[in-house]
């Protein structure tokens, strides 16, 4: 059977007895690599494709709105259509889609 | 409770996995071929990996009473080369009727190139006219929603596949809905960092019901967890989730896919 409408069974004060401390440190460590970031040397003169992705994905989480995860994912996606004329020496990807960098 | 990994990479796994997986109550798995981390120089690489998936692997699962079942294909990574994968392509015939083979997977695409699309539709070809199953890899993080898309798109287009008898792996919140609507069956990766986590399995549970979508560990030789089915269990119950639910996702569902090949007769 197919839940309608959609449904967490769980109240709302289980889902943070929970979650909350995982979620706690996750944004801690969100913090701390941001920190780590500045601290760092910076050896390339602009702000990474990636660290700008993640940046614009937590703006996303704080803009009220809902299906947060999915829309975190297709800001990351390749918005392009057609195939690639060749994939040769590619195999990886890098977790937000790069555009013309790097 | 008992539990099928319908996607899970055992020639990269130790045979204390296997005991693992099934005191913690695994019945059965399947394994698709895929990459092994470095491209084989030749296709007798392949012969001797399909050897493995149909000869060595059902053994050394069944000392833990596992059934083991496969899928054969050239990987999507290492069908940058058209000519070297279809060479490899025209090994798979020799081993189809095998006892444990259900179906051509895990083809796809990986970065959604004008090559690697030719060599997946020749697979879908190559399925259409021996009837037989398909599973279907999506790309990773960011060329996953556009390589979905051109997968779909190419499957459609073939004009004589049942959607029903294609499962497509590794959807994601983005991809879940497209994947579902069109009919396809939906499996979704439990992975610790790339793809999704037994939390965001089950709220895509909550959200998208449970219609024609499983869970996997894909466990293979990189960062993954031989036993994230029984975790995503785990997961389920304590949000409240019901036995029934949590039985059709990781055991029944599984099961109503791979039944569509006679050969999968795991009760
Ligand atoms: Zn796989």
């Amino acid at each position: 059977m197919v839940h309608d409408p959609p449904t967490c069974p769980a109240p709302r004060s289980r889902v943070i007895d929970l979650y909350f401390m995982e979620h706690r440190a996750k944004v801690l460590d969100i913090a701390a690599f941001l920190d780590r970031l500045d601290r760092a040397q910076d050896d390339i003169g602009r702000e990474d494709f990636r660290v700008r992705g993640l940046r614009e994905a937590i703006a996303i989480l704080l803009d009220g709105e809902g299906e947060r995860a999915r829309r975190v994912l297709d800001l990351f996606s390749d918005p392009t259509e057609g195939p690639l004329d060749s994939a040769a020496g590619m195999k990886g990807a890098y977790g937000v889609y790069p555009g013309s960098e790097p | 409770m008992t539990y099928i990994d319908p996607h899970i990479h055992m020639v990269s796994r130790t045979t204390d996995d296997y005991q693992r997986m099934a005191q913690a109550g695994c019945l059965a798995i399947t394994e698709p071929a895929f990459w092994a981390g470095f491209d084989r120089s030749s296709p007798k690489g392949f012969f001797d990996y399909f050897r493995q998936l149909t000869e060595s692997e059902p053994r050394r699962a069944a000392q833990f009473g596992i059934r083991h079942f496969t899928w054969l294909c050239i990987n999507p990574k290492e069908a940058e080369d058209p000519g070297f994968a279809r060479e490899v392509m025209s090994i798979i015939p020799e081993f189809l009727d095998r006892p444990n083979v259900l179906g051509i997977g895990e083809i796809g695409l990986n970065k959604n190139s004008r090559n690697e699309l030719e060599i997946f539709e020749a697979h879908v070809e190559f399925a259409a006219q021996r009837g037989q199953l398909i599973l279907v890899h999506t790309p990773h993080l960011e060329d996953k929603k556009k390589g979905t898309r051109l997968i779909m798109d190419a499957i459609r287009r073939h004009g004589r596949i049942d959607p029903g008898r294609v499962l497509i792996d590794h959807v994601e919140e983005h991809t879940v809905k497209m994947v579902l609507d069109a009919g396809f069956w939906a499996g979704m990766t439990l992975y610790p960092d790339t793809k999704c986590t037994p939390q965001r399995a089950a709220d895509i549970f909550e959200v998208y019901g449970t219609e024609r979508i499983w869970i996997n560990s894909a466990g293979d030789w990189g960062i993954s967890d031989p036993l994230a089915v029984p975790k995503c269990q785990v997961e389920l119950r304590r949000r409240g989730h019901t036995e029934d639910l949590v039985r059709r996702v990781s055991l029944e569902n599984p099961r109503t896919f791979l039944r569509q090949s006679a050969k999968f007769d795991v009760r």
